[in-house]
């Protein structure tokens, strides 16, 4: 019933959610499947409502329903099927096996208990530990993650915590069951570029020591390009490009991806560097064209594109693949 | 650049302290927040001036106060050799017409209730500039300009994407034909591909109308690449300010360093090869900032002086300016 490969830690197997809404219904993830290997780093990358958060929510199946629905897929993790295991199993998952980071540190932790508190809760729950042992690996972990005077710290509520702090403060919470998969959606986005700096080192530092695998779900190509190893862009819920992290910077294939890196200043840039923009606007997911949903903004659209959706197909790099009809003449015009 | 052009505003040590108060019914002034302590630069004609800083480094601020949105606490708005700080009813009225501003989040700052044409309108109506018949048609003139269909004069901004409502903000800013435009983080909050479009359109008005900006933003490497010349922000100082290439190439303060290391690259190649600098700790409170020099709690040179004495703001070279006390002026040779 399944080819699933057992080595692999995460295989997620055409993923399909949508959303039942009053306007329609709402196509977030079109079918996506990739695989992640245990220990390693995977980049996914996309613009706001290009379906890189709810394939990730899917995945840990934390999409309020209604109105949203897992139509298809299967998401293979450590030997099963996550969904098709029963609620209590899944409880079991979240948080002990794959921990999430979410974007904004002050609304993912709860203001009127204390940092310690909440750290100690996973502890207690997940690894049965009682209050004094929750408490001595609480300090642990904030010292992990570099806040000083730690044991001190944890009876600080999250406000007598800096956004830098409280990120590290959910990075300690996410660690705390030595999970096998950390996902960081957007960890750094609502923080200043210094302070992302330090999160980055620490979240890298963390995975040397722990050897867990790492999902990091950010629309910053910058970011990524220092810290994944295998990259997913993604498009209108499609994943229209995969591949080494120095194939999709160095050899895009998908004008998509050459467009988003052509729209991007880099500080390195030459003087006068013009930015490419992509013309239009994204797809409106409840009304998907048929075919290719970047056709309307491409500049390399033939009739097929408007007509069928292209699959991931092998380009010319290594475990590269594209969703394009016309990647070769893409890639003659490019590089 | 030549250095004969002329400055079209020039600002002297200005000041925007923010009174903390504590009492319900007695206000007793407890302290100030010192947003913006002592700031001076010039912005030429026709040139943009970039100001990075991170959040509460009080870059905001120093826009607001120099269109005295707020009052300055202290110092100089020197625009066209009239002092705005001195000038007020009508003749300072009638200067704000040659200034304009372009706000961060263009969901907010675009009356929902108002039709596009009413919102583009509104200031050639409150100048007495135009009225009736020559007003809609140099609204759908200034439509045209930004790139949007000269019909959408009786839609209400809830109808347009963000991008399209910043274009929308920066019509209703050209409206009185300014000489300078404050953009104010004008595209934090818009997706990459559309980022790209906005700032072609910032640089091709400029080039068209011979505009002069003052370019607020976090994101460094966006400010370089559309400034002249940048200016680094820290705590309510400018701490160094100089030619966009200048900065990046030879930056001199340790807070611009550092800033510089902790952008990321979008380039897998050179990210692997780049040291970081990474700062400890988080900003320090401006209502309570560290005594001598302000960054000295997160400086990783910092000597004995810089915990005493304020450094000064001086030119260590021509047009390059620093305020570190490492830094020292170089000599100019004699021939």
């Amino acid at each position: 019933m399944s080819d699933h490969q057992p080595n692999l830690l995460l295989d997620l197997k055409n993923l399909v959610t949508r959303f039942y809404t009053d306007d329609g219904v709402v196509h977030a993830v079109n079918g996506v499947s990739y695989a992640l290997e245990e220990g390693g780093t995977l980049g996914v990358v996309g613009e706001s409502g290009c379906g890189k958060s709810v394939h990730a929510l899917s995945m840990m199946r934390l999409i309020p329903s209604p109105p949203g629905k897992i139509e298809a897929g299967e998401v293979w993790f450590d030997g099963r099927d996550l969904l098709k295991v029963t609620e209590a199993d899944m409880h079991h998952v979240r948080g002990a096996e794959i921990a999430m980071v979410f974007q904004d540190p002050m609304t993912s932790l709860n203001p009127v208990y204390t940092v310690g508190f909440q750290i100690m809760e996973a502890l207690k729950l997940h690894q049965g530990m009682d209050e004094a042992q929750a408490r001595e690996r609480a300090g642990e972990l904030l010292a992990m993650v570099g806040i000083p005077e730690a044991f001190q710290r944890l009876d600080d509520y999250p406000h007598q915590f800096s956004g830098g702090m409280r990120q590290r403060a959910m990075i300690a919470m996410a660690l705390s069951c030595n999970p096998q998969l950390l996902i960081a959606d957007e960890p750094t986005t609502a923080l200043d570029v210094t302070i992302q700096a330090q999160i980055v080192e620490l979240v890298k530092r963390l995975q040397e020591q722990l050897g867990m695998a790492v999902m990091w779900i950010t629309h910053d190509l910058g970011v990524v390009a220092g810290l994944a190893s295998k990259v997913n862009v993604m498009y209108a819920g499609y994943i229209v490009e995969r591949g080494d992290v120095g194939d999709i910077y160095g050899q895009p294939r998908h004008p998509y991806t050459i467009g988003l890196l052509g729209s991007l200043p880099r500080l390195d840039e030459a003087p006068g560097t013009k930015l490419i923009s992509i013309p239009g606007l994204p797809p409106d997911l409840i009304d998907l064209p048929p075919g290719c949903p970047f056709a309307a903004r491409c500049t390399y659209t033939i009739d097929r594109c408007l007509e069928q959706m292209p699959p991931l197909e092998e380009t010319d790099g290594e475990d590269h693949t594209v969703a394009c009809w016309r990647w070769k003449h893409v890639a003659g015009r490019t590089s | 650049m030549s250095a004969e052009r002329a400055p079209l505003v020039r600002v002297r040590h200005l000041k925007k302290y923010f009174p903390i108060t504590r009492g319900v019914i007695i206000q007793r002034h407890i302290g100030d927040i010192k947003a913006v302590d002592g700031v001076s630069f010039d912005i030429y004609k026709g040139e943009t001036l970039g100001l990075v800083g991170e959040t509460g480094s009080g870059k905001t601020t120093v826009g607001r106060t120099m269109l005295q949105l707020y009052d300055p606490t202290d110092g100089q708005v020197i625009f066209d050799n009239a002092d705005l700080v001195n000038l007020g009813g009508s003749d300072l009225r009638h200067m704000r017409r040659r200034m304009q501003m372009i706000f961060q989040d263009p969901y907010a700052s675009l009356n929902p209730r108002m039709t596009v044409g009413g919102i583009v309108g509104e200031p050639l109506e409150v100048h007495g500039v135009a009225r009736g018949r020559a007003k809609r048609e140099r609204v759908q003139e200034l439509l045209r300009v930004v790139g949007l269909n000269p019909y959408f004069v009786n839609r209400y901004p809830h109808e347009f994407s963000g991008g399209q409502r910043q274009r929308i903000g920066i019509a209703r800013a050209l409206a009185l034909n300014p000489d300078l435009i404050i953009c104010d983080e004008p595209i934090s909050s818009l997706d990459v591909s559309i980022q790209a479009q906005v700032v072609n359109l910032l640089e091709e008005l400029q080039d068209q109308l011979g505009l002069t900006y003052l370019f607020i933003a976090h994101d460094l490497s966006m400010v370089r690449h559309i400034s002249d010349r940048m200016a680094v922000m820290y705590l309510g100082k400018i701490v160094e300010l100089a030619d966009r290439d200048e900065i990046y190439l030879n930056p001199l303060h340790p807070y611009t360093q550092a800033l510089m290391s902790a952008v990321p690259v979008p380039d897998p190649e050179v990210e692997e090869k780049r040291q970081r600098i990474i700062l400890e700790g988080d900003l320090p409170s401006p209502a309570n900032p560290p005594q001598g020099c302000n960054f000295n709690s997160r400086c990783p040179v910092a000597i004995e002086t810089c915990f005493e004495v304020e450094p000064e703001f001086i030119e260590v070279r021509p047009g390059h300016f620093c305020a570190c006390h490492l830094v020292q002026p170089e000599r100019q040779p004699v021939d």
